[in-house]
């Protein structure tokens, strides 16, 4: 009778205190969501800061001449900003990056996902992804150092600079994602469709290249266009390997200026904050920005598209 | 010889439309072993490019990486150059993006993954979040460059390591949002059950035993995130990180270099002295990163193995 009843206060112990629970609750839920509005705080910080500089820039450029002229030297006395300059030299190095990266990564996605045994595979996933690891900074003291000299060895009028050994090794540097994400793409199709193909009297090649790629095509074609994406932003191999001579046309043997390497030379000299030559960074780096955008997009909308079909 | 065999084959198989029962399988297995030929030579050649950058960057560092090299300051002449400022720098820099990043990516990969309904913001997040993976690095230095520089200037002293620190930590997050929201997925639903059954709000239920056995993961990709970060150098450069800093560090307003844009430094200059000691450089720069990669790669192991 009177071990009958616990005193109170002890009960209360053993009561979780929910309405506390359910605060802390609320609390957290606020705190991470306004972590995850950060990334589209940073969004708009981006386009908020391209757009706003670009505008001012235009307020003293032309667009037209923007898109015209057939120069680029804004850094000098007669200024003239022909953004297709460094537009034809980012094209240049990505197209030399893609020939590159596209046949050596399908082709090592394709020996990953199936000729390599699992434990070859388990040794050789994380070599690539070594690779993919090494600093670009690194990868141009290479390009520049190590593979210019050797090309020249063989081609004797390339430059010391030029897109050729730059759009080699960045295309080297953009195979791992290639390989990857591809690789992603082709392990995922189903054994029953290689099953299949076998089954018709098919040989191992003719599946992969009838079957297993057209079905993997929506991740390839993805894995490729973030490539491209990746190599027209690509830095410092083109900085450090392609040179700063901003030239038109698509030689890949001397040295030309792509659109980061010239946000690279501004932002190294000492130009003024408002000045005319700093606010073209922010159009060459929204010229950049759209051109990454529309391929990102593009490639969404390719996947989502072409995956509808295969499932 | 392989003719004949496929016109056996092929008479055997079927007599009409000889043609289209032309089996021809010698030439098919050569084919089949080319295109393998090809696809390990691919592999070869990725794998044979990277053993040539090592080999040499060994070559041309290792001469000139002893402890003189480890603790000078930069300067004009070669051989009494040294990477002690941007080493510092470097340390400054990671242990701020980390400090900074970890909580923030971790807290937003919870919310999107254990939090959020699919509302219009939840889904509008997601769709930025792959977008701005898709951005390049650059982008963010100019970013960086008119927010921490310019816009804070005053509360981060300008091009300092807070600002360099920040601008990675924009770069970075999405990779950790990502890691984390696969981790925390990777956690049997059955845990979480177990945790609502017995009266526990998600909340408890994610800090109590979602987060610790997803903890792995977790630390896989923010030590992957926090390797990419450590070899940028073109956001740095954009936001106007120095090139020559004969000093390190002394707080989170003050000047600095980093590794990556001091080897970046010595690269760009024509004397050939300074190239080897770009490459002792690179030696240190990858020490770091194969480092992390390591244990990265461990904690990989070890967590799919206990699983």
């Amino acid at each position: 009778m009177t071990a009958e009843v616990p005193p109170q206060s002890s009960a209360s112990l053993w009561r979780p205190n929910r309405q506390r629970s359910k605060q802390i609750q609320n609390l957290v839920v606020v705190i991470t969501g306004a972590f995850a509005a950060i990334s589209i705080l940073t969004t708009l910080g981006i386009v908020a800061t391209l757009m706003f500089e670009t505008f001012e820039f235009f307020r003293e450029v032309p667009f037209w001449n923007f898109l015209t002229d057939r120069r680029w030297t804004p850094l000098f006395s007669s200024k003239q900003f022909g953004i297709f300059v460094l537009i034809s030299a980012t094209v240049l190095t990505s197209v030399i990056a893609i020939l590159v990266a596209l046949p050596l990564g399908l082709l090592a996605a394709i020996c990953l996902s199936e000729y390599a045994q699992p434990k070859t595979r388990r040794i050789l996933k994380p070599v690539l992804e070594i690779l993919a690891g090494i600093p670009s900074v690194v990868f141009g003291y290479f390009a520049l150092l190590t593979v210019t000299p050797f090309l020249q060895s063989f081609i004797p009028n390339l430059q010391g600079f030029n897109a050729l050994s730059a759009g080699l090794i960045l295309g080297i540097s953009i195979t791992p994602l290639v390989a990857s994400l591809s690789e992603d793409a082709i392990y995922s199709v189903p054994q029953s469709l290689r099953d299949g193909s076998y089954a018709l009297g098919a040989t191992r090649r003719e599946t992969i290249t009838a079957v297993v790629l057209p079905a993997a095509l929506s991740g390839i074609v993805a894995s490729l266009i973030l490539a491209v994406s990746r190599a027209i932003g690509e830095t410092m191999i083109v900085t450090l390997a392609a040179g700063q001579n901003p030239t038109l046309g698509l030689n890949p043997f001397v040295p030309v200026m792509t659109m980061t390497a010239y946000i690279v030379q501004v932002s190294l000299g000492d130009t003024p904050v408002g000045s005319l030559a700093f606010k073209t960074i922010f159009a060459v780096g929204m010229t950049l920005f759209l051109m990454t955008l529309v391929l990102n997009l593009f490639s969404f909308w390719f996947v989502r598209r072409f995956r509808e079909k295969y499932e | 010889m392989t003719i004949n065999t496929s016109q056996e084959l092929a008479s055997g198989d079927a007599a009409s439309g000889k043609e289209n029962f032309d089996q021809n399988l010698a030439g098919r297995y050569r084919a089949d072993s080319m295109f393998q030929a090809a696809a390990w030579g691919a592999v070869a050649i990725a794998i044979a490019v990277l053993v040539w950058l090592l080999v040499d960057v060994l070559i041309d560092g290792l001469p000139h990486l002893d402890l003189q090299f480890i603790t000078s300051f930069p300067s004009r002449r070669a051989e009494s150059a040294g990477i002690a400022a941007a080493l510092a720098g470097t340390l400054w820099v990671m242990a701020l993006v980390a400090l900074i990043s970890f909580p923030i990516g971790v807290g937003a990969g919870i919310y999107m993954e254990e939090f959020s309904k699919d509302s219009w913001f939840n889904r509008f997040i997601e769709v930025n979040i792959s977008n701005l993976a898709g951005v390049p690095s650059i982008i963010y230095g100019l970013l960086g460059l008119a927010a921490f520089v310019q816009l804070m200037g005053p509360l981060t002293g300008g091009r300092s390591v807070i600002s360099g620190a920040l601008t990675l930590v924009l770069l970075i997050l999405p990779i950790i949002i990502v890691a984390t929201r696969e981790a925390l997925r990777s956690v049997p639903d059955s845990i979480r059950q177990a945790g609502f059954a017995l009266g526990a709000t998600r909340w408890e239920v994610v800090w109590a035993h979602v987060l610790p056995s997803s903890l792995p993961g977790i630390l896989t990709g923010v030590i992957l995130a926090l390797s990419r970060a450590i070899g940028e150098t073109a956001p740095l450069i954009a936001i106007g990180a120095l090139t020559f800093v004969p000093f390190r560090p002394e707080g989170l307003r003050s000047p600095f270099t980093v590794l990556p844009i001091q080897v970046y430094n010595w690269v760009s200059r024509p004397q050939a002295e300074f190239h080897s000691i770009a490459a002792a450089a690179i030696i240190g720069l990858l020490i770091v990163l194969l480092g992390m990669n390591g244990i990265a790669i461990y904690l990989r192991n070890h967590f799919q193995k206990s699983r």
